[in-house]
């Protein structure tokens, strides 16, 4: 459930300040996957605003969510050069694999999938993410078959790929600074 | 770039790639006791990434390619103890194959001018003290200590440097404008918000050499007066935001940034500020806003960002890639940048050059080079059996530029002649498996996305021309619906408040213009010449091809496909739901589109 303490941790954590009502919503969404309907409220009463601001700052940008997440978050690239070579395809690939739209969950919660706008890993397309871990040169083929493993096996995360400094004490997920510029 | 090494092995683009590379190969060198004269050092991109991870030997300036942890004691043993190169790693000519051992030898970087990244896959972008080795913060202390603000921004201005976002202000006219204009606070900005798809120039550039960004802002500030500034990221580049974050406080730490700075009494300091995926927040009133705190909105623009802009106050916002030439032309002055480019367009340029091209990546170019010489000389060429179809530029705001203006140089005002913007700099290639239709609906489908709803003309006009767009790729469309596409491009284009909605019609004005063809094939012969409007399109067996392996029956998801072995199969198009599987998993070219 939605900790109190934490959303509170996290506004205070930005000096309550109304100026990172950005980052505070980031955090919040990190933490929980998505935004939950309180966390918007205690956010608004804590930065002294009205609670219509924050919900109208949550529906203007598109990293945040109302709705709670699957558990494993697939981000299929749109960008251009994905699409030049064959993004939506993959989409479209395993929109029917899982049996939903772009923007949906399935039902048993596994799986969301998601069209994303570049992800700036340009070189690699077709590019889909999964937990953050890029995939790159993806077929429509690839992409189901990705997905049927973990659907069946819950793969084994692969490590993350980390800048040196933080190589030695090994963090349990993975970031998108995993994904090459390269693209 | 330690000194004391006898060898450097500078290690680029590991990123998802390969995280095993690294300490692979610290521990094959501590196994052969090189640790004392071979240093490993993990660096940025260096732009080839259809190769990475790639490796540069320093001194000898060997250059290696798509290196895996198995190569690793090869590598060394051969290259590090016997001096010779691995022939196997070496780069290879995308279409001929030849083999390059050396760095400077390699067509995709000898034709390149890397200066804003020249340190961008030399350094550690985690030290400072590598950057400062490299010269940096040089122009710093020389700007603090010898120049007056005035005479900074003369240089500037006498540079001919302009805006590096798209639109291509003249940077010291801007700087001017907002020493000059009224009021004590004031504030530099720092574009890192690159929305624009199929665009990483920033993002290689935050990430790999952060100290470039900050320098150039330390000395923008000292020139128009400001004590506070603002970088704002992209949130999905968080290896950006982390390495920012670092140099930051360690320039803090050198006393190169916080109060004092070198002693000259001038104090400033910077913030991170984190976007959260809104494509209007690169517009600069949007990103002001929303580094304020509010939601991303563009304002009309009574008054100009340098009179009034953050919080109301005069605040001079440049793109990142325009904050790192700064150093650039403080250290080696006006002159030297002025030499490189055109007459109206100075210095280099990063693009990103992806999509249908052998070598994909980042490159850096002079301002002035053709399009023919980015696309075949540094680019490789087509790969495959495709032909040159376009090359679209400038994000969702930019046009497409068709094969017989290859020759067309590459500055602000050429590609604005050409229907198209230079923009942040992305460089997307098309060949003929790209349809320009499909091209021009996927832009409005983005920008319909992104349109921030304020203003009449944007919001409403990108829906209509989407859904005129999305007829004629469904085979619906009349030669009327494209005199309705002009007029509307010409209403949404005049009439939108920001520069999101002015520039939205140009990919549809663009392909209208030099791919009219294609438009009119979708509507009256009812075909997709690229094969990609799926209404329009249907796969078939090329039988004298078939070897009747039965692949892409196994591998339909519709069941659409039958035959006995070593027979010819078919396709039943009342089954088939043109997924295009088995065209991508036949080895015998037997699946054809028409």
């Amino acid at each position: 459930m939605v900790d109190q303490h934490r959303i509170n941790e996290i506004i205070d954590g930005y000096g309550a300040d109304r100026m990172n009502a950005l980052a505070i919503l980031q955090d919040i969404q990190r933490e929980y996957n998505y935004l939950p309907r309180k966390s918007l409220e205690w956010t608004a009463e804590r930065l002294n605003v009205p609670v219509g601001e924050i919900y109208r700052m949550a529906t203007f940008f598109t990293s945040f969510s109302l709705q709670p997440k699957g558990e494993y978050m697939c981000k299929v690239c749109m960008g251009t050069a994905c699409h030049v070579l064959g993004g939506p395809r993959i989409l479209e690939a395993l929109e029917r694999e899982l049996g939903i739209k772009a923007g949906e969950t399935t039902s048993d919660g596994k799986f969301s999938l998601e069209a994303v706008r570049c992800l700036g890993a340009c070189a690699l397309g077709p590019v889909m993410v999964v937990n953050e871990e890029p995939h790159g040169y993806m077929t429509p083929e690839k992409a189901t078959n990705l997905i049927r493993k973990i659907a069946s096996s819950d793969v084994e995360k692969v490590a993350a790929p980390q800048p040196a400094s933080e190589r030695a004490s090994a963090r349990p997920t993975v970031d998108l600074s995993g994904v090459p510029p390269a693209g | 770039m330690a000194e004391q090494h006898r060898a450097d092995v500078i290690v680029s683009c590991l990123h998802g790639r390969c995280p095993d590379l690294i300490p692979a190969l610290q521990e094959e060198i501590e196994r052969r006791g090189l640790t004392t004269e071979v240093e490993v050092v993990e660096s940025g991109c260096r732009g080839l990434c259809a190769m990475g991870p790639v490796i540069l030997l320093q001194p000898e300036g060997i250059f290696y390619t798509n290196v895996q942890p198995a190569d690793v004691p090869e590598l060394v043993e051969e290259t590090l103890i016997k001096g010779r190169a691995v022939p196997r790693l070496t780069y290879k000519e995308p279409l001929t194959h030849k083999d390059v051992c050396y760095y400077e030898d390699i067509p995709f970087y000898n034709k390149q001018m890397r200066h804003v990244m020249h340190k961008c896959g030399m350094i550690n972008p985690e030290s400072i003290a590598e950057y400062i080795a490299l010269d940096g913060y040089q122009a710093l202390a020389k700007a603090l200590t010898e120049m007056s603000p005035e005479e900074i921004i003369a240089e500037v201005k006498k540079s001919g440097l302009r805006g590096r976002g798209g639109a291509g202000f003249a940077t010291g006219r801007k700087w001017e404008s907002t020493r000059q204009a009224e009021g004590d606070v004031r504030y530099v900005v720092a574009n890192g918000d690159e929305g624009d798809p199929g665009a990483f120039m920033n993002r290689s550039l935050m990430e790999g050499d952060p100290h470039a960004i900050i320098e150039g802002m330390v000395i923008g500030a000292y020139a128009i007066g400001a004590h506070e500034g603002f970088i704002y990221v992209r949130d999905e580049y968080p290896l950006a935001v982390r390495n920012l974050n670092m140099a930051i406080e360690q320039a803090r730490e050198y006393g190169l940034l916080g109060e004092d700075i070198l002693g000259t009494g001038f104090d400033f300091d910077i913030r991170i500020v984190r976007g959260a995926g809104a494509f209007v927040c690169g517009e600069s009133s949007a990103l002001m806003q929303s580094v304020e705190g509010k939601v991303g909105e563009p304002r009309p623009k009574h008054y100009h960002a340098t009179e009034r802009g953050l919080w109301d106050k005069p605040t001079a916002l440049n793109n990142v890639e325009t904050w790192a030439n700064i150093p650039l032309i403080i250290n080696n002055g006006a002159d030297w940048f002025a030499s490189v480019g055109t007459e109206r367009s100075k210095g280099t340029k990063t693009f990103c050059l992806v999509g249908q091209i052998a070598n994909t990546g980042l490159i850096e170019v002079p301002m002035g080079i053709t399009l023919r010489e980015i696309v075949y000389d540094i680019g490789g060429g087509i790969p495959g059996n495709g032909d040159f179809k376009a090359v679209q530029t400038g994000g969702p705001s930019g046009g497409c530029i068709p094969a017989d203006q290859l020759d067309l140089p590459v500055d602000y005002d050429s590609l604005i002649e050409a229907g198209s913007m230079m923009g942040s700099g992305g460089m997307i290639v098309m060949d003929n498996h790209t349809c320009m239709v499909d091209i021009a609906r996927y832009f409005l489908d983005f920008l319909k996305e992104e349109s921030c709803g304020k203003c009449t003309p944007c919001r409403e006009g990108i829906r209509r021309m989407l859904e005129i767009l999305t007829r004629i790729t469904q085979g619906e469309g009349e030669m009327a619906d494209l005199d309705t596409l002009e007029a509307l491009a010409r209403t949404v284009q005049n009439a939108s408040l920001c520069g999101l909605g002015k520039s939205a019609p140009n990919p549809v004005l663009s392909t209208l213009h030099y791919f009219r063809d294609e438009y009119v094939a979708h509507i009256e012969e009812k075909k997709c010449p690229a094969g990609v409007c799926k209404a329009l399109i249907e796969y078939y067996i090329i039988a004298e091809n078939c070897t009747g392996c039965g692949l892409c029956r196994r591998k339909c998801p519709q069941q659409a496909i039958s035959g006995e072995k070593k027979e010819p199969h078919v396709i039943d198009l009342e089954l088939c739901i043109k997924c295009g599987i088995c065209h991508d998993v036949c080895k015998f070219d037997a699946v054809g589109v028409r």
